[in-house]
């Protein structure tokens, strides 16, 4: 062969049809998502079922939960120095440890996490006290109107309406799987709204206030929705929760 | 073997093989490539995650590098001899043919891995990481800016972000492995200059 030849201008533009392929696959793949999401789920669904090693939860949709959170880090709360305390328009202000939480009547759901931004955990429990239950106990003031949450990692927040803060699938969920739930998930104690995007359910939580209005939470302030419907809000389509 | 007789380099020359700008495009990208995957990494493995947190923060860096990334290539255009490459990175010629059917095969001999200035692997990995990137920043974009596109495709998107992210991961570390496993183009990507040898041996169709 000549070397001259084979060189530079002559060839073929193989490398252009490379590029302009996989930039072509790419939006295929992005129309054809949700069939192949679908596809994907159901086929690592079952494999992560039966994975000692794990790896299947690192691979997208290979389902799991994802760590999120947005402080720099957290302090660790354990059943000794953990406090949630009920404060704001209520007649009757008081903390909780661990153990007064664990003492009063505890309810357990079982539904689907859906994820603002796409990631969905089937079926998974929790367990722990109604939130209507602690803000009766208080005795909520006819002037409020929210309820607004903070948690123990310093920066994130949360907010409800009374009316959705009565529901009765809005726990402070102190299991989640059948476990105490750990300190990665939220623990000692979390918020669990079901009907809502999971970002509604604020982990670490240390903080009840009852409000005039609702205030906005730390997401909320970026951007996403505050009444948090999973398939009404956020402009995603997602099947409802709860 | 036998090209090296056919055309015998002296002992210790040094050949030009890459000019400052080509060296700076590659050392950009290859910065801002290195950000977008370690805050990928912090973003997406849940033990990395654990470590870190400061999610808006590390979501922010991601989100420029990513954006920044195909800007050395563009600044790049700016330069003759990086035209050149690219133009050299484009065109195959019949033993770009021949080599790629060696490398399926797992044929390591030298007469069935001739190359120009760039061989075949380098040419195919040029054009796909390079569409790979935009096809990222595409997506990435739809993630980024919700309320310009509909939801349902951001959800798309994410999909399939999510999925050439793993792809990528692993493609370029089958192209850092390579470089670490040859000293002399590592060389030539940091000086500019290569041993006139290893032309002969890696790139006998090169005419520097």
């Amino acid at each position: 062969m000549n070397p001259e030849q084979s060189e530079d201008q002559s060839g073929r533009p193989i490398g252009r049809r490379v590029f302009l392929g996989t930039l072509g696959l790419g939006a295929l793949g992005v129309v054809a998502a949700p069939t192949l999401q679908r596809g994907m789920e159901s086929l690592l669904g079952g494999v992560a079922g039966q994975d000692p090693t794990g790896l299947t939860g690192l691979l997208p949709n290979g389902g799991g939960f994802r760590y999120y959170s947005v402080a720099a880090s957290v302090p660790h709360r354990t059943a000794a120095d953990y406090r949630l305390t009920v404060d704001g328009l209520v007649d009757h202000p008081r903390s909780y440890t661990l153990a007064e939480l664990r003492a009063l009547p505890q309810t357990r759901l079982v539904k689907d996490v859906q994820c603002v931004t796409g990631w969905r955990v089937p079926g998974t429990p929790f367990e722990g006290v109604r939130l209507s239950r602690l803000l009766d106990a208080a005795g909520v003031r006819s002037s409020a109107r929210a309820v607004r949450f903070t948690c123990f990692d310093g920066t994130y927040s949360e907010s409800l309406t009374l009316d959705q803060a009565g529901r009765p699938d809005v726990l402070v969920a102190l299991r989640m799987q059948d476990k105490d739930i750990g300190h990665d998930h939220g623990g000692p104690a979390r918020l669990y709204v079901a009907p809502m995007y999971f970002y509604k359910s604020a982990k670490w939580l240390s903080g009840i206030t009852v409000t005039d209005r609702v205030k906005p939470g730390y997401w909320e302030n970026l951007g996403y929705d505050v009444d948090a419907w999973v398939g009404r809000s956020n402009g995603r389509t997602d099947e409802p929760t709860s | 073997m036998s090209l090296r007789a056919e055309t015998p380099a002296p002992p210790g020359a040094r050949v030009h093989r890459f000019t400052r700008a080509e060296r700076w495009v590659h050392r950009g990208t290859a910065a801002l490539m290195g950000v977008c995957v370690v805050t990928a990494a912090f973003l997406y493995i849940p033990q990395l995650a654990v470590l870190v947190g400061r999610r808006e923060l590390v979501v922010r860096v991601h989100q420029w590098a990513g954006v920044a990334l195909p800007v050395p290539v563009l600044l790049g255009l700016a330069s003759r001899a990086f035209r050149a490459d690219l133009r050299f990175l484009n065109r195959f010629g019949p033993h770009d043919r021949v080599w790629l059917r060696a490398a399926l095969r797992r044929d390591k001999r030298r007469s069935s891995r001739s190359a120009g200035k760039f061989n075949a692997g380098q040419k195919v990995y040029a054009a796909w990481i390079a569409g790979a990137t935009l096809v990222m920043l595409g997506t990435g974009l739809m993630m980024w800016f919700t309320h310009v596109t509909p939801l349902m495709w951001r959800t798309s998107a994410t999909f399939v972000h999510d999925w050439l992210a793993l792809t990528i991961g692993v493609v370029l570390a089958g192209h850092i492995g390579m470089a670490l496993g040859d000293p002399e183009a590592r060389k030539g990507l940091r000086t500019g200059r290569v041993s006139g040898e290893w032309a002969q041996r890696e790139h006998p169709l090169w005419r520097p």
